[in-house]
């Protein structure tokens, strides 16, 4: 039989500030790893969202993104044509697409930032389906009329509905809001293509990708042989959840690595703080550590205590941090994609899978912090232990 | 200080407990230090834009190029010295993870404008003759081991098909944080093998006769092309380099508040391990009092002993963030400035020294104010 | 019948044959037991006094299984402990025998209950039984009332009852006292060797007791004095008093 989970509890208690101090150094490394990995998760989430299994996009082959991608018009027919392409009541659900980017004054600080501007076609909303017009109406082709995404107008000034907005030189009225999925869709500016083209002096039917609904998502094969085939075109065809993960690793990779490292730090900081808590608390029951030695409990009970004790503090600890944390799901905060130069905006994500990951963490330190001083306390000599006043 | 034994002695009473508090310190510091190199990376940038050039771009899109015809008639407006202009390559070498900064740029100004930049001069002529040519800096020859006369092959991506180039000068920073990862080659061989843009540039660097008049300049800069097809948008070199560290959304506050979290928990740990010992040693502190010690001293002992621990600690933690530092960059490529300056060092010892102040006051308050009687009393 | 020559018979319930324990002190070598010897029956009550230093609570804990000698043997009831393991020891301690210390080395955390309880965690009992077990021995011991108290909340008599009562409820075979009474007031020490008297006297325990203290020894049937590493002096005390 065990020494009571009683006298453990209430040890705790009693040496609360100890308990306490212990506690908080867990509670912030816990805290600081979660909302750091929220961010990366967030970051990875957001664009992974704008990507649909049962899309693919169609660059140039050899260009690494959108921006340095070039596919004339005659391309696109040919990619219209293609097998594995879905067709609608419009035709084949195909978006050829241009990319720009434009600078405008973020709300929070005054300085300009850059937004993704997307020449689309009108077919765009099926061939996304994940994004809805949720305020105002689409764009009319061949009118310079915007559709921004429903992060922009929270993020940047002079965009509300019904607003002007001077782009490339010419003025666009915001017709429409719509609501990406939570995806970089949120972040950009939408507009007709050939308006695009014009108004920025690009060469006319000329875009930079296509993007193609398919029949399902095992069409993907079937529609990339069809095309590196083709004599007529030279591209490379992905899916479009594959592209999107591509993208988000730079930043990811980034806030990850550094992420872990501070949370690994702050982590060897909090086992210290830990093993003071443990060794002090181990020094002043010196005696009565001994007393129950010497009363027939043995090694493994004392030490089984201990460590109980530890892991009571560290799972508080892990608790209160994860709790800190989970207000910060959902927030939103931005920054820049590398891969395409704009500003996006995203959500810390905290997954359940997250905060799992914090307490398993938190007890890890528990035990790191708790196992020395219980052996310690296990192995000192109790009649020495007996007299100690 | 004759009692220095006298506090190492008290701190070696228990070692683990000081080597654990000591740890708590240098595990603060050492965070300390990585996170000001961060925000140093981040910061890079601004520190070391020049104060006086100016960045002209495509008021449009940054991606948006501006004709070459520009050039003479920046030179033309009052108050400019200088103009040198450069194009974004964005290649790719071997991997897309290999990635450093490649700029076509413009060889009769890039090089004068750019004086922190140190390029041996017969190297710089070798460049000037071959039209392949490119110079790379020190920091990036480093990091694959290239050497002066290496051809060196890079995939475009914006400019596609596979440019050859050869290393005909290495250059230096002449400060300690000038970037030398950067790949340069020359404009007008992109310009040649550029089927698609020619005579386009991807941005301008304007020099000013005067920092303190570079305002005027930016406006009439801007309104010289106003209303052209091709409008532009200056800029000093800082807010430049500032906007998009603005862009990259709140990292100082990140920073920021990941840096007191540490400092708060370790104030919280160090303050309650000195009470502790306090409790602990009441009857030796009661002992000295006897003697003759006064009660001023006991306050001074406790203080002295935290601030060793603090200063031992913090010490070490700098130490190991500097040596960090020094094996470069961990994210390969991303940071290339990870250096950790001397004020930041001094900056880190200085709040180690005051956290240990504050978190040991209580505790020595509490042995000054301990009375011999009762001190001696308890058993 | 106590004896401290070594010609004791095989049925000694504690038997002790040249016991040494030496103690290293930096360089010094220091004998604290040289060769003692020790015979003691079930029923017994021995005192253990000797100058500081003399090695009385050395004895003890080596008797009760706290510490290893340096040499010789200790039998108690059959088993030979100067050999045992550290985890057969515990077990052993656990069985055979009850401490009473001279701080009462009650847990603080504890109520007075869970205190004495405690050694009764080590055997297989319900907790009804055990809650049997403790309200009779604080029942012994008349502090039954005080049994949801914490030992910061009871005066050192009545601290010490329970340590007392801690130390029979698991019926060990015999009770090891250090300085029973060392911290308490004359009254409180008079009350609690009333006690040991009881349980000897009543409820057949053994007892032996290391003290200053000579009132305390008188309650003794035997007074043994250590000197030089060795017993001496088996001082029979008059029985009725």
């Amino acid at each position: 039989m065990a020494i009571p989970l009683a006298y453990n509890l209430r040890s705790l208690k009693v040496r609360w500030t100890s308990t306490v101090v212990a506690v908080l150094g867990i509670a912030g490394t816990v805290g600081v790893f979660v909302a750091m990995l929220a961010l990366a998760q967030g970051f990875r989430a957001t664009l992974m969202a704008s990507g649909s299994p049962r899309n693919a996009i169609v660059r140039r082959a050899g260009a690494t993104s959108e921006m340095e991608s070039i596919i004339p018009l005659d391309q696109v027919r040919v990619i219209e044509d293609a097998p594995g392409v879905e067709r609608g009541g419009a035709g084949p659900l195909v978006s050829p697409e241009v990319v720009v980017v434009a600078a405008f004054p973020l709300k929070r600080s005054g300085t300009d930032a850059n937004v993704q501007v997307r020449g689309v076609s009108r077919k765009v909303l099926s061939v996304r389906d994940s994004v809805r017009v949720i305020a105002g109406r689409f764009f009319q082709p061949g009118l310079a009329e915007l559709v921004v995404g429903r992060n922009v107008g929270r993020s940047y000034v002079g965009f509300d509905l019904g607003k002007t907005v001077r782009l490339g030189g010419g003025t666009w009225t915001v017709v429409g809001v719509v609501d990406g999925g939570g995806s970089a869709f949120d972040s950009e500016l939408w507009c007709d293509a050939n308006v695009l083209n014009q108004v920025f002096q690009r060469p006319q039917n000329i875009f930079q990708s296509v993007t193609v609904r398919l029949v399902s998502p095992e069409a993907l094969t079937v529609l990339k042989d069809a095309l590196t085939a083709d004599p007529r075109v030279t591209v490379q065809v992905d899916r479009e959840v594959d592209y999107y993960e591509k993208q988000s690793r730079q930043l990811t990779r980034l806030i990850t690595v550094l992420g872990t490292m501070v949370a690994l730090v702050m982590g060897i900081g909090a086992v210290f703080g830990a093993l003071n808590t443990m060794y002090s608390a181990v020094a002043e029951r010196a005696r009565e550590i001994g007393t129950m030695r010497a009363i027939g409990f043995g090694i493994g009970s004392v030490v089984t205590s201990f460590v109980f004790e530890a892991l009571c503090i560290a799972t508080v600890g892990g608790l209160l941090g994860c709790a800190a944390v989970l207000p910060l799901n959902n927030l939103t905060t931005g920054t820049i994609n590398w891969q395409t130069f704009s500003h996006l905006a995203f959500a810390f994500r905290v997954t359940p899978l997250l905060l799992l990951s914090g307490l398993l963490f938190a007890l890890l330190m528990g035990v790191v912090g708790g196992v020395p001083p219980a052996l310690r306390a296990a192995r000192q000599h109790i009649a020495v232990a007996l007299r100690e006043l | 200080m004759k009692y220095w034994r006298l506090i190492l002695a008290n701190l070696l009473r228990k070692k683990v407990r000081a080597g654990l508090t000591a740890g708590s310190f240098a595990v603060a510091l050492f965070l300390f230090g990585l996170l000001a190199v961060v925000r140093g990376a981040f910061q890079q940038g601004v520190a070391v834009a020049g104060v006086d050039r100016l960045v002209v771009v495509n008021k449009v899109s940054i991606i948006q190029p501006l004709p070459l015809s520009y050039r003479d008639r920046l030179l033309r407006i009052p108050g400019v010295t200088q103009v040198t202009f450069a194009n974004w390559f964005g290649g790719v070498y071997q991997d897309e993870r290999n990635f450093f900064p490649q700029f076509a740029i413009d060889r009769e100004g890039y090089r004068q404008m750019f004086s922190e930049f140190l390029v041996p001069d017969e190297q710089w002529q070798a460049f000037l003759a071959d039209r392949e040519g490119c110079v790379v800096g020190e920091g990036l020859a480093e990091r694959f081991r290239w050497k002066l006369g290496d051809r060196i092959p890079i995939k475009g991506t914006i400019f596609p098909g596979t440019w050859e180039f050869n290393i005909r000068a290495i250059y230096r920073g002449r400060r300690r944080q000038d970037d030398t990862t950067q790949f340069w080659f020359r404009w007008d061989y992109l310009d040649e093998r550029n089927p698609y843009r020619k005579g386009l540039v991807g941005w301008y660097t304007v020099r000013v006769a005067n920092p303190d008049d570079a305002v005027r300049v930016v406006k009439a800069i801007d309104g010289e092309f106003a209303n052209s097809p091709n409008e532009t948008k200056t800029d000093t070199e800082r807010s430049f380099a500032a906007s998009w560290v603005k862009q990259m959304g709140n990292i100082e506050f990140l920073i920021l508040s990941i840096g007191g979290v540490v400092f708060f928990t370790l104030l919280l740990v160090t303050g309650n391990t000195m009470a502790i010992a306090v409790r602990e040693r009441g009857r030796e502190l009661a002992v000295l009092k006897a003697i003759g010690f006064s009660d001023g001293f006991a306050l001074a002992l406790i203080l002295a002993e935290t601030v060793a621990v603090a200063a031992a600690g913090g010490g070490t933690g700098l130490a190991l963030a500097k040596l960090f530092t020094l094996r470069g960059d961990p994210t390969r490529g991303l940071l290339p400035f990870f250096y950790l300056p001397p004020e930041a060092i001094a900056l880190g010892f200085g709040l180690a020294i005051a956290v240990g102040l504050m978190a040991a006051i209580l505790p020595a308050l509490s042995a000054m104010r301990l009375r011999v009687v009762d001190a001696l009393r308890r058993v | 019948m106590v004896r401290v020559d070594g010609g004791g018979n095989a049925s000694s319930l504690i038997r002790v044959r040249g016991l040494d324990k030496t103690y290293q002190r930096g360089s010094e070598e220091i004998h604290v037991l040289q060769g003692l010897n020790l015979d003691v029956e079930a029923g017994d009550f021995v005192a253990f006094m000797g100058p500081s230093g003399s090695g009385k609570t050395t004895l003890l804990n080596l008797l009760g299984g706290l510490d290893l000698p340096s040499a010789g043997s200790i039998t108690v009831a059959g088993d030979e402990i100067a050999s045992m393991s550290a985890r057969k020891l515990t077990a052993w301690r656990a069985r055979h025998v009850g401490f009473v210390f001279q701080m009462y080395n009650l847990i603080p955390v504890l109520t007075a209950f869970q205190n004495v309880e405690l050694p009764l965690l080590l055997t297989r009992l319900s907790a009804a039984e055990r809650r049997r077990h403790v309200e009779a021995a604080l029942a012994v011991v008349g502090v039954a009332d005080r049994m949801d108290h914490y030992p910061r909340q009871l005066s050192g008599g009545q601290e010490q009852r329970v340590g007392i009562a801690r130390a029979i409820v698991a019926d060990p075979t015999f009770l090891l006292c250090d300085e029973p009474t060392g911290d308490l007031d004359r009254k409180s020490a008079d009350a609690i060797l009333d006690l040991l008297d009881r349980l000897v006297r009543e409820y057949g325990k053994t007892a032996l007791m290391v003290t200053h203290d000579p009132r305390a020894a008188e309650r003794a049937h035997v007074v043994l004095r250590l000197e030089k590493g060795v017993l001496v002096d088996a001082v029979e005390a008059v029985d009725a008093r």
